[in-house]
Order: structure tokens, then C-alpha cells, then sequence
């Protein structure tokens, strides 16, 4: 690459940084605030006091946990099985349909599903709680599982399992000694996906969340007054530990693979 | 990445334990507004849970200086509260109407209880279980009360005014009528309301006419009136208008009064006026819901929002106006001085309460709305109509040529 084409290349990434970090640092900066409202007052921790004393958030912040980890987890059971189920199907109208059917909650508008969760658990009478949330989650956060898993099935190669079969062991252990290895960053990928699209979710939870409230729905009931900057010192804490969580998976997969670069050199 | 959450979680845990004084501050027995220990150790130990739904940052929650009201009366009654928070009057209806949540006291305002009891919607109270009702409530709330004549349905939380905030620096008219929303001197600093029943009301005022009118020229008159004001109007907007106002980005604007006085406390050039053709006069009141299973408990929790002391900190907490005389005695003295807070009689004879209207009207006023927020609107409309008519024919043309090209490849292989 030429300098000029490098240097341009910067400023490209610069102003696409400035662009996708610029809101959330202006966020930051206000959970320091010492005054309501978005003209610099001087800095304070008064926000940070304040929501650690709001318990309203702060149930809200567990609720939101406990029906993405519950979601999660159950979604991604869900999902790998449903991938590995289809991957094995030999009809393949039956498992284009399905794979079809499958994506439908994800490209369908989340207000089609919000509804028409909220109208099927009236229907069964089924009471708007944790219940009727989780499965709500469940039944969005499938697809993401499934569609992460799908693609690592395909570039397993068929000799291992039954190399592994050949070599003595029973189909249950070739599946959980081979398959499952060989599947497992696109499970987790499935499951850190559904976990923070559950997390984030707002239009199905307000239409299935009953009686319990989400963090999305108590900042949205805010709008009518003014939203605390208490939200703003949750954020912070959020994307710092999210910022923390990606820094240290980074470093160890980057010292992983040095380590592995330097066993080839040996060799 | 589990962890981290769990250590999160147990910080939060630790962060809740409770701490409150104020319990403390009640012992002495020569307090007038003393809570009774024995109405409310009623329930203790008895493991009742109560469901309670109110507007959001709309109470006394422990923060900026305030009791957290809910704790004190979870310590004084061993009743627990799962307190959750809603956005909009229509939001309430439509949760409740759905049946997929159940609730024992939502705090609804005045237009909608009344629609709940033309629904059938709300129990009757039993007022011998709710003795500050007579105790302490003002007498306004207990004669006239439009949105529940027969006074069976509801205890008053919080009311209000609906006025016109402006700033002093940039708006030297003088300000004491609704036609500073509509001069062309401001035009682009004007703010309004974002929905359609308050901003309906202040034109309905402006032009003379009841905010509650079911007759229809009246209701497109206001219309017309709305659209000619759209071109001056900056945004359509609630809570934006704390920042804007205070940011001076914007200079006029109607609200409610008790959000004037937070405003107010930023900006000392903000002041408040109301306007000479009247303007509207809401009550947030508290209901029981059909159905609820702790009928006694949750009048309990109603009694309690009643106490004088409750009821200063939960005004103190939101600037809106207390209904229980005697909490004035115990609140900012500023506060309760409040000219916009509590207003005088004279100005008070001047305002309108909302009452439901038919469901006619209502979709009247909100297809107009939707015609006036939304109708300025189509140009842009026809714009993104047209880029994605034009996005298709692209699309098409791009396909077709794909294919021309394969077959030629194939035609040539």
C-alpha cells in the first residue's frame, strides 16, 4: 500500500471508531456528572452511590441476568441439538424447510413476535412472569445457536467420528470426544450471541415480561420524566466488564498462539 | 464470563442492605404523624406479597437525598412490595386488559380510572381500611371529583398543572396565554407535547372549548389549529424537554408544573406561566385492580402512601403537588410555598380535569394525531418510497445480468 493510501486508510478507521465509540464515551463521561442532565457540572461518584441505592434498577439488572442465563443456556441446548439433528437429516426438502422455518424468528420484525407471544400465553393462560419471558427469549435466541453451530458441522470431517468408532468407542463417546470438540467455538459463539441478544432485548419483553421488569422496560418508563443518569453508571459498569471480559480472552488467545508458533519452531 | 456477573451480583446484594433513619425518627411519642404500628403490624409474618404498578421515577427511592419509601413500609408491615414502573397511561390499560400480569394498586391518572370504572375494571375500596383518606386528604379531592363521581374507586397520590415553561433571556413578550406557542417570533424554539390528548387540550383551550368536547367540528378546528403550529414547532417531545429547556436549545415549551420546578433548579432563567385561557388539571391517583388477591394489604399500602410524612418525601422526590394537606407542614418549606406547586384558587377555578371520552373521540383525537405528527412527513415519505422502488429495479437489473453473463459462459463453454 502506497503512504497516502495508508494514511487515508487511518483516518478511515479513526472516524469509524470516533463514530461507533463517540456515544458511548459521551455516556461515560455524564455517569461522572455531578448535575442531572448533559452540561458539565463537575466531576462526582453521586450516580454510581445512587444506583447501588435504586433497588429498582438493580432488581431490574437481576431479572435481566437470570432470564438471559436461563435463555442462554436453554437456547443453546436447544439450538446445538437442532443443528445436529438437521446436519444428520439424509431428505434434503425435509431439511431446507427446516433450516428455512428456522431462521423465520430472527428475519420476522420483533413486534410479529412480541405480539403474537403475548396473544399464545393468553391464550394458554399462562400469567406473564419469568416463565412466559424465558420461553419468550428462548424462542429467539434458538436461531442464533442453530445458525453459529451449522456451519462448524459442516467442516468436521466425517473420517474422525469413525476413525473414532474404529478405534473402540461407543457412539455416545465419539460424539462427546470428537463432535463436540471439534463444535465447541460455535457453540459458544451461539451462546454469548443469545445471551446478549436476550440481555438487550426490549420490544418482546415489554409484550411477555408480566409481572416481572427488565432492565429495557424500567429505563423505558422513564420517558416521561427524565431518564436518571443512574442508567448512565450501569452502562459504564456493563461495558467495562464486557471491555474486561473481551481483553483478557484476547490476551490468551493471543498467548496461545505464540506459544504454539514457538512448539512449531522447535519442531 | 459467568463469574464476573456472579461477582457483580453479589456486589449489588451488599449494596441493597438496607439503611434507613427514618424509622428511628418516628419513635418519639409526641409526633402528631407517628405511624400506627398496630393498623399496619396487621399483616406481619404473614408472608403477603403486593404487586404495585406506577409511573416511572415517579416515588421516593433512596436516591439524591430521598427514603426509600417502599423499604420503610416493607420494615413497618412485613408486607413484601415488587415494585415495577410503566410508561404511559395506555401501557397500564392495555397490561391490564391483556390479563397477562396482575397488579393489586396501579397509580393511574385521572382520564383513565375513569375509563376503568365505565370498564369495570377497578374494585371498590373500603375506606374503613384507609383512615388517613379522611384524616388527612385535602378537601378538593373529595367533592367534584369528575373522574370518579361516587369517590368508591380512588385515593389521590399526586396532582399538577399543566402550564407554559419559557426562558426569560430569549422570550421578552410577555408570556400569559397558550398564543406564545403558535408566534412566529420563536419559530423552531417551540417545544410540544408528544401525545395527542395534552396536546389537543391546549389547543382546545386556546380556542375556548372544553378539553373533554365530543363534538366533532370542535375537535378538526383544533386540528387545523395544531397543523398551522407544526412549521414553528422545533420537536415533538417528553422527556427530551428537560434537557432541551435547560440547555436553552429550545425556549418555549408546555409541561407540567412539578417537572418545571427540577427544571428550575438548573436554570434560574426558566419560569413558568399559566396561561389566561386555563389549562389542564391532572390527578395521579391510586386504584385496586378486579381481581387482586390482597384486597386489605394493598388499601394498607394506599393508607400508607397517605402518611403526611410519605407523601412529603415522595413530592419532595418529583416537585409534583401532594394532595395530604399536612404534608406541606413537613416538606422543603420553598417547596411548599410553591406558587407553581399550589397555585391560588383563582387559577385553579380556571383548569379542566381530563375525564375518559368515548371510544370514538379517542380514535378521532388519535388519527388526527397521527395526520399532524406524522403528515408533515410526506415528502420524506415519497423519498424512501421511491429509493426503494429504485433499490429493486437495481436489484433486478444486477440479477438479469448475472444471468445473461452465466448463460454466456455457458454458451461459450
Amino acid at each position: 500500500m502506497t503512504k497516502k493510501g495508508k494514511t487515508l486508510s487511518g483516518i478511515y478507521i479513526a472516524l469509524m471508531m470516533l463514530f461507533l465509540y463517540l456515544p458511548i464515551f459521551v455516556l461515560i463521561v455524564f455517569s461522572f456528572n455531578s448535575t442531572k442532565g448533559y452540561s458539565w457540572n463537575g466531576f462526582s461518584l453521586q450516580w454510581y452511590k445512587d444506583l447501588f441505592s435504586n433497588e429498582l434498577i438493580l432488581s431490574s439488572l437481576v431479572n435481566t441476568l437470570i432470564v438471559a442465563a436461563a435463555a442462554s443456556v436453554v437456547s443453546t441446548i436447544l439450538g446445538t441439538g437442532a443443528a445436529l439433528g438437521v446436519f444428520s437429516m439424509k431428505n434434503k426438502a425435509a431439511k431446507n424447510a427446516i433450516k428455512n422455518v428456522t431462521y423465520l424468528p430472527m428475519l420476522s420484525p420483533e413486534i410479529v413476535m412480541g405480539i403474537s407471544l403475548m396473544l399464545l400465553f393468553s391464550f394458554a393462560h399462562l400469567s406473564g412472569g419469568f416463565a412466559s419471558l424465558i420461553i419468550a427469549h428462548v424462542s429467539f435466541c434458538v436461531p442464533t445457536v442453530f445458525l453459529s453451530v451449522l456451519p462448524k458441522l459442516r467442516q468436521i470431517n466425517k473420517n474422525m467420528y469413525e476413525a473414532a468408532l474404529d478405534l473402540g468407542c461407543n457412539p455416545q463417546r465419539a460424539f462427546f470426544k470428537v463432535i463436540v470438540p471439534e463444535i465447541m467455538p460455535g457453540i459458544i459463539t451461539g451462546f454469548l450471541m443469545a445471551f446478549t441478544y436476550s440481555l438487550d432485548d426490549f420490544v418482546v419483553s415489554y409484550f411477555t415480561a408480566g409481572n416481572v421488569q427488565t432492565l429495557s422496560i424500567t429505563i423505558y418508563s422513564m420517558v416521561k420524566k427524565r431518564v436518571s443518569p443512574e442508567i448512565n453508571a450501569l452502562s459504564t459498569i456493563m461495558f467495562v466488564l464486557v471491555l474486561l471480559v473481551l481483553l483478557v480472552v484476547n490476551v490468551r488467545s493471543i498467548k496461545a498462539e505464540r506459544a504454539r508458533e514457538k512448539k512449531m519452531m522447535r519442531l | 464470563m459467568k463469574k464476573i456477573f456472579a461477582i457483580l451480583l453479589c456486589a449489588v446484594l451488599l449494596a441493597s442492605v438496607p439503611v434507613s433513619l427514618f424509622a428511628q425518627d418516628t419513635a418519639g411519642d409526641t409526633d402528631p404523624y407517628a405511624f400506627d404500628e398496630e393498623y399496619y403490624s396487621k399483616f406481619k409474618g404473614q408472608g403477603i406479597k403486593l404487586y404495585v404498578y406506577n409511573w416511572g421515577e415517579y416515588i421516593a427511592d433512596g436516591t439524591e437525598g430521598s427514603e426509600d419509601v417502599i423499604k420503610i413500609f416493607e420494615e413497618l408491615t412485613g408486607i413484601d412490595v415488587e415494585y415495577t414502573t410503566f410508561d404511559t397511561n395506555e401501557a397500564l390499560y392495555s397490561k391490564l386488559q391483556s390479563g397477562s400480569a396482575y397488579y393489586d394498586v396501579i397509580i393511574p391518572s385521572d382520564y383513565m380510572i375513569s375509563r376503568m370504572i365505565d370498564k369495570d375494571m377497578l374494585e371498590k375500596l373500603d375506606f374503613s381500611n384507609i383512615p388517613n383518606f379522611e384524616k388527612y386528604v385535602s378537601d378538593t379531592f373529595k367533592s367534584d371529583v369528575e373522574y370518579d363521581p361516587t369517590l368508591e374507586y380512588s385515593v389521590p397520590y399526586t396532582w399538577g398543572t399543566v402550564g407554559i415553561i419559557y426562558n426569560t433571556k430569549y422570550v421578552t413578550k410577555t408570556v400569559d396565554s397558550w398564543d406564545i406557542l403558535w408566534d412566529e417570533d420563536y419559530a423552531g424554539k417551540i417545544l410540544m407535547f408528544d401525545n395527542s390528548r395534552d396536546a389537543f387540550a391546549i389547543a382546545l383551550e386556546k380556542l375556548g372549548y372544553s378539553v373533554n368536547t365530543e363534538n366533532e367540528e370542535e375537535i378538526n378546528e383544533a386540528a387545523e389549529l395544531l397543523k398551522e403550529q407544526k412549521p414553528l414547532v422545533q420537536a415533538y417531545v417528553m422527556d427530551q424537554i428537560f434537557d432541551k429547556m435547560e440547555e436553552e436549545n429550545a425556549w418555549v415549551a408546555p409541561y407540567y408544573a412539578g417537572d418545571f420546578i427540577t427544571m428550575h433548579e438548573q436554570n434560574e432563567n426558566l419560569a413558568f406561566c399559566f396561561p389566561k385561557e386555563g389549562s389542564n388539571f391532572f390527578v395521579d391517583a391510586m386504584c385496586i385492580p378486579k381481581g387482586c388477591k390482597n384486597k386489605e394489604a394493598a388499601e394498607m399500602f394506599i393508607n400508607f402512601m397517605c402518611e403526611p410524612k410519605i407523601s412529603a418525601e415522595n413530592c419532595g422526590a418529583t416537585g409534583y403537588s401532594t394532595p395530604i394537606d399536612a404534608a406541606r407542614n413537613l416538606m422543603d418549606p420553598e417547596l411548599a410555598a410553591s406558587e407553581y406547586a399550589y397555585p391560588s384558587e383563582d387559577i385553579i377555578s380556571r383548569t379542566e380535569k381530563f375525564v375518559n371520552l368515548s371510544d370514538e373521540t379517542n380514535k378521532l383525537l388519535d388519527d388526527l394525531w397521527i395526520s399532524i405528527s406524522v403528515g408533515g412527513l410526506s415528502v420524506g415519505f415519497w423519498i424512501a418510497v421511491a429509493a426503494v422502488v429504485v433499490a429493486i429495479i437495481i436489484v433486478c437489473i444486477v440479477v438479469m445480468n448475472r444471468k445473461k453473463k452465466r448463460e454466456n459462459i455457458r454458451n461459450t463453454v
